[in-house]
């Protein structure tokens, strides 16, 4: 299976006063299409970095990610932008939810700024899909977190994404809730054959994925494959 | 599922939809960007309206602003050649005779300068006097009885059928006269008129020679008579006759000039009050992008190019300012119904408001603008929303130079300028103000610069925690310590300003009444009666301090050439109201004068001739310096003199001063008359003279100045009043700013108090922070507002009034103790939920 992903020797340094500080070192590392891989470490270890910079939500300073066989960094802002709106989707730990819109809304954004004239109908379909086909009309602010976290859900699932960065996905629900989440997570990815990305501390939730890489300090201190599930 | 789309313009329907989708039920969280449009579009609307109906009443009753199609005067009699030049002119014809002269009203001994207006005819052929009785406009002109101003009546507490003197005539007052067609209150405040018939006018022994008169005849033609072929046909000889001319059309022409004057200076109240507005703009929407960062972050992460972000916000934005803008305008029209009310006594028409169309487009057009560029400053900032956002709470800021902010800056620049320039009807006043605005604005940014520094260097470390942490959030990051400064400081500066000006120019008028200086004139006493009047003066105590003959005169020649023939010359500058010169003749200079060239009372050599001094300005308009000539028609006596110097003269000093001074030697044997100062120390001692001078010499007038100062100052209160009601806008929309400033940081500070008081703060120590902070703003920027108010107001004072500059100080303390007071009521007010409840809850409610 071809590579969805590549990052070639990716180091990210932010001026911090007057010196530089470098938060991500050489990494390099691929996602072949329809996989699954967790990114794990402490705090403090460049997780977050690591999946701004694969997303395209941010500028390495040096090294090269290349999305979907097109090299993000040599992209502006918009076609970045663009790229995403095709070929990813996201999923955040405070789910990220734009909080004027209604669930249904919300889901058919990506739709919408892809152009679509009939995004209500998907939108509508993968909200039954989640189990909210009864809260469609709801602002988040009506919604409970894990209902949130599904709305999210369907709203990252809704483009078809190749690639699906999860940033703690579970990381504001309790466990029961988590379950679910993590449950329809995986159901989903394997339903679409999208590549997952899940950047966590929870070694259970990583435990799930094919393929975990241990990251401290900035660098890739292990990329293992996961023993206990199917490649 | 295809791609169909990979962008979108602001015309896009989705574009629209999101923009509906996000605003619909926040709206509210753009409500001070309403407000301060409303108020600032209210404050354009309300002026320009009630400039517009002025106008047009104007119009509709031009007629009645003259009460006559055509009206010809002169300072002196008609001659008998001028009477048979009026007497071919047709029509019906109505005379009228005014001059100055003392009432006396024998219930109460009272008397007053007033204007005496000797009626034959039946003018006003158009409008009407107002009389009380409404009989009594016509039966006056029987004889023997007079109409007298409502005014002056309520002031001598006079009533219908009481016996008045006028020279050496009794009179019955007939009636009140309540309007006189074209007569504002104002006018009739400054000089009450007294109709009496002409018949009566002889037999009150006014007319001396030298008696300052105005002749006048008021002609009403017959339709067809086209006015404007009439007066240019009759304008030549006009002129050659020396005679004043006045048609509907330059009545209306002057009185344009005059309210066009007073309504440019409320237009850039109005404006200032847009401006201040588009303050509360700019703050209001870097409040609502700062709220939402985090919904334009997610748009961005899931594939919104920044242009669609930027385009669904600017609609939102761009739909409250017309929101704003179109309530603005019909508050504006609703307002200038009142307006009216407050200036009617100096509008010489019935004013009647109707909607000006133009006046709300123009105050549209200007708010809407201004409003949007503006509120363009930050809005572009949303492009510049990084994704990450959505991963983290803080990114660092993408700090390269934005080349649109700069042309966002130069174009607000522009339109202020042409804008003001629009509002003052003068461009180059418009960049002056834009400039002058500048330089404010700029003050007010480096004061607080400057203290922000102070406080972060200079106050002890051994304060207390509260004082140390309040005055540490004035320099914080991402502090508002410059918007709440410019707004506070901005709303101050003009307040005062406004109020320091005022002061200035009432107080221009009361030096005249102040220390030694005279302060009642009398006039138009005659050769044989001023050592009688001067003994009448000395024994009620009373010092002479001048006395002055005065020969009336007019000039006849110019440089060799006469007043025709410079009249006819479209390259002379001489003014055309250079005709009657009232000289004196003396052999010494006063203390007001100064020679700036020739030689005071010295012949020029080889020349044997009569030597004038000519005072400076008036050397000017007639294009004469030392050793040219001037011809005086001396009553029929041709005189002509040699400029011998060039004086400069002190107007301000109360005084009989001089354009054209004789020297001794020539006049004494002119008819004259004489004027006569003097200073009394007591209301009751002016009354006393005026009454014993008015009753031995009933042709003697006298200038109170104290009753001059009274009525000066009563107009200034009612115009300032109208100026003040419109600086309201300006104060309106300035708290606007300052809430809208407040609650720019009212989530950093939760974030403070949260933590505060989680690590054991008590509620009374933070709201000693919030105070202390707004206590400090407050007063940095009231005290930066009154100062430059204070330089402002003396600026105006020595280049403009050219007056002495003694601010009044109290005032000025309580406004900065009211503003001071204000912000830190407002700021604790706004930000009182924050100290009260628990911090879980504060965070719950806001995140």
């Amino acid at each position: 299976m071809s590579n969805i992903l590549r990052v070639q020797e990716l180091s990210k340094s932010y001026r911090s006063g007057s010196r530089d500080l470098t938060v991500l070192y050489d990494v390099s590392f691929s996602i072949p299409g329809g996989s699954t891989c967790a990114v794990v470490g402490p705090s403090g270890s460049g997780k977050t970095t690591l999946l701004g910079l694969c997303a395209g939500l941010d500028h390495p300073s040096r090294g090269s990610v290349h999305l979907n066989d097109t090299q993000m960094d040599l992209l502006d802002e918009d076609a970045r932008a663009l790229l995403r709106n095709q070929h990813v989707g996201f999923v955040f730990q405070n789910f990220q939810l734009i909080p004027t819109l209604t669930a249904l809304e919300n889901v058919m954004v990506p739709l919408e700024l892809r152009g679509e004239s009939r995004a209500d109908l998907p939108a509508q379909a993968w909200l039954d899909r989640v189990g909210l086909g009864d809260r469609m009309d709801h602002y988040p602010v009506q919604l409970s977190g894990g209902e949130q976290q599904r709305v999210a859900l369907a709203r990252a699932f809704i483009n078809q994404p190749k690639i699906l960065f999860a940033d703690e996905p579970t990381g504001n629900l309790d466990d029961e809730t988590s379950h679910k989440i993590v449950e329809l997570l995986f159901e989903l990815n394997k339903e679409i054959g999208t590549a997952l990305v899940l950047v966590t501390h929870n070694l259970e939730l990583a435990q799930l994925t094919q393929r975990i890489i241990r990251l401290r300090n900035g660098k890739i201190v292990s990329d293992e494959l996961n023993q206990g599930q199917d490649n | 599922m295809n791609s169909k789309k990979s962008h979108f313009t602001i015309t896009d329907p989705w574009i629209w939809k999101m923009a509906w989708r996000d605003g619909r039920h926040h709206w509210q969280r753009l409500f001070l960007f309403l407000l301060s449009i409303v108020m600032g579009t209210a404050a354009l609307v309300a002026i320009q309206s009630m400039s517009d109906n002025l106008k047009r009443d104007i119009d509709e009753q031009a007629k009645t602003l003259l009460g006559a199609d055509l009206v010809i005067s002169s300072r002196q009699p008609f001659s008998s050649e001028v009477e048979s030049f009026i007497d071919s002119l047709g029509g019906k014809q109505s005379r009228e005779i005014t001059f100055a002269s003392m009432i006396y009203f024998k219930k109460n001994n009272g008397t007053r300068l007033i204007q005496v207006k000797s009626v034959e005819g039946a003018f006003p052929y158009y409008g009407a006097l107002e009389t009380v009785p409404s009989d009594a406009a016509g039966s006056f002109r029987q004889g023997g009885r007079a109409l007298v101003d409502h005014g002056l009546m309520l002031q001598f507490g006079a009533e219908v059928g009481d016996t008045i003197t006028l020279g050496s005539h009794s009179f019955v007052i007939e009636g009140r006269l309540q309007k006189v067609p074209g007569e504002s209150a104002a006018t009739q405040l400054v000089s009450p008129p007294v109709y009496i018939s002409m018949r009566d006018l002889e037999s009150t022994n006014l007319m001396k020679r030298g008696s300052r008169v105005v002749h006048r005849v008021y002609f009403k033609f017959d339709e067809k008579v086209d006015m404007d072929v009439l007066s240019e046909e009759i304008k030549p000889r006009l002129r050659a006759y020396q005679l004043g001319y006045e048609t509907v059309e330059s009545r209306k022409a002057n009185l344009g000039k005059v309210f066009g004057d007073l309504y440019r200076y409320l237009n850039l109240v109005g404006f200032i009050a847009l401006l201040l507005g588009c303050l509360g703009v700019a703050s209001a929407v870097h409040v609502f992008i700062n709220q939402k960062i985090p919904t334009i972050a997610v748009l961005r992460c899931i594939g919104a190019r920044a242009k669609d972000t930027f385009a669904i916000h600017l609609i939102q934005v761009l739909c409250i300012a017309m929101l704003g803008a179109f309530l603005g305008a019909a508050a504006g029209s609703a307002i200038q119904i009142f307006l009216p009310g407050l200036l009617k006594e100096f509008i010489p028409v019935e004013v009647n408001p109707y909607v000006s169309w133009n006046a709300i487009l123009r105050g549209l057009t200007i708010s809407l603008s201004m409003a949007l560029l503006f509120a363009l400053l930050p809005l572009i900032s949303i492009r510049k929303v990084s994704p990450l956002h959505t991963l983290r709470s803080t990114v660092s800021e993408n700090n390269s130079r934005d080349i649109w902010r700069g042309v966002i800056l130069v174009l607000i620049v522009a339109v202020v300028s042409i804008f003001s320039g629009m509002q003052i009807g003068r461009w180059s006043y418009g960049i002056g103000f834009t400039a002058a605005m500048a330089v404010v604005f700029g003050l007010i940014i480096l004061i607080a610069k400057l203290m922000m520094r102070l406080v972060k260097t200079s106050f002890p470390r051994s304060w207390s925690y509260v004082w140390r942490q309040a005055l540490a959030n004035l320099y914080r990051p991402h502090n508002q310590t410059v918007m709440l400064m410019l707004s506070i400081g901005l709303g101050t500066f003009l307040i005062v300003s406004l109020y320091l000006t005022q002061d200035t120019l009432i107080k221009q008028i009361a030096i005249a009444d102040s220390g030694k200086q005279p302060n009642l004139v009398f006039f138009d006493i005659q050769t044989d009666q001023q050592e009688e009047a001067e003994q009448m003066v000395r024994s009620m105590g009373a010092p002479v301090i001048q006395k002055v003959p005065i020969v009336t005169m007019r000039v006849a020649a110019i440089k060799g050439l006469t007043m025709e023939e410079i009249r006819k010359d479209s390259n002379s500058t001489v003014p055309r109201w250079v005709q009657e010169f009232r000289c004196t003749y003396r052999d010494t200079l006063t203390n007001t004068e100064t020679i700036l060239s020739g030689h005071w009372g010295r012949p020029v050599v080889g020349q044997d001739s009569i030597l004038i001094s000519v005072e400076k300005g008036m050397a000017e308009n007639l294009n004469v310096s030392v050793g040219d000539t001037i011809v005086f028609d001396v009553q029929g006596v041709m005189m002509t003199t040699i400029v011998g110097s060039i004086r400069e003269v002190n107007w301000r000093r109360v005084q009989p001063n001089f354009f054209v001074v004789f020297p001794t030697g020539v006049l004494e044997s002119a008819p004259q008359f004489w004027v006569l100062v003097t200073r009394v120390t007591s209301a009751e001692m002016s009354a006393s003279l005026q009454q014993a001078m008015v009753k031995r010499f009933p042709n003697i007038s006298a200038v109170d100045l104290a009753l001059i100062l009274r009525t000066v100052d009563a107009i200034l209160e009612k115009i300032s009043f109208v100026i003040r009601f419109m600086a309201l806008f300006s104060i309106g929309t300035g708290f606007v700013v300052l809430i809208g400033a407040i609650l720019t940081s009212r989530f950093q500070r939760i974030q403070e108090s949260v933590l505060l008081r989680t690590l054991g703060a008590v509620r009374k120590q933070i709201a000693r922070i919030m105070g202390i902070e707004y206590l400090w703003l407050g007063s940095f920027a009231a005290l930066s507002g009154c100062v430059l108010a204070l330089l402002g107001s003396w600026a105006l004072a020595f280049f403009v009034f050219d007056t002495p500059y003694d601010p009044v100080i109290m005032p000025v303390a309580v406004v900065f103790i009211l503003i001071v007071g204000l912000t830190v009521f407002l700021g604790m007010f706004i930000t009182r939920d924050i100290s009260r409840k628990p911090p879980l809850e504060v965070l719950r409610k806001e995140t």
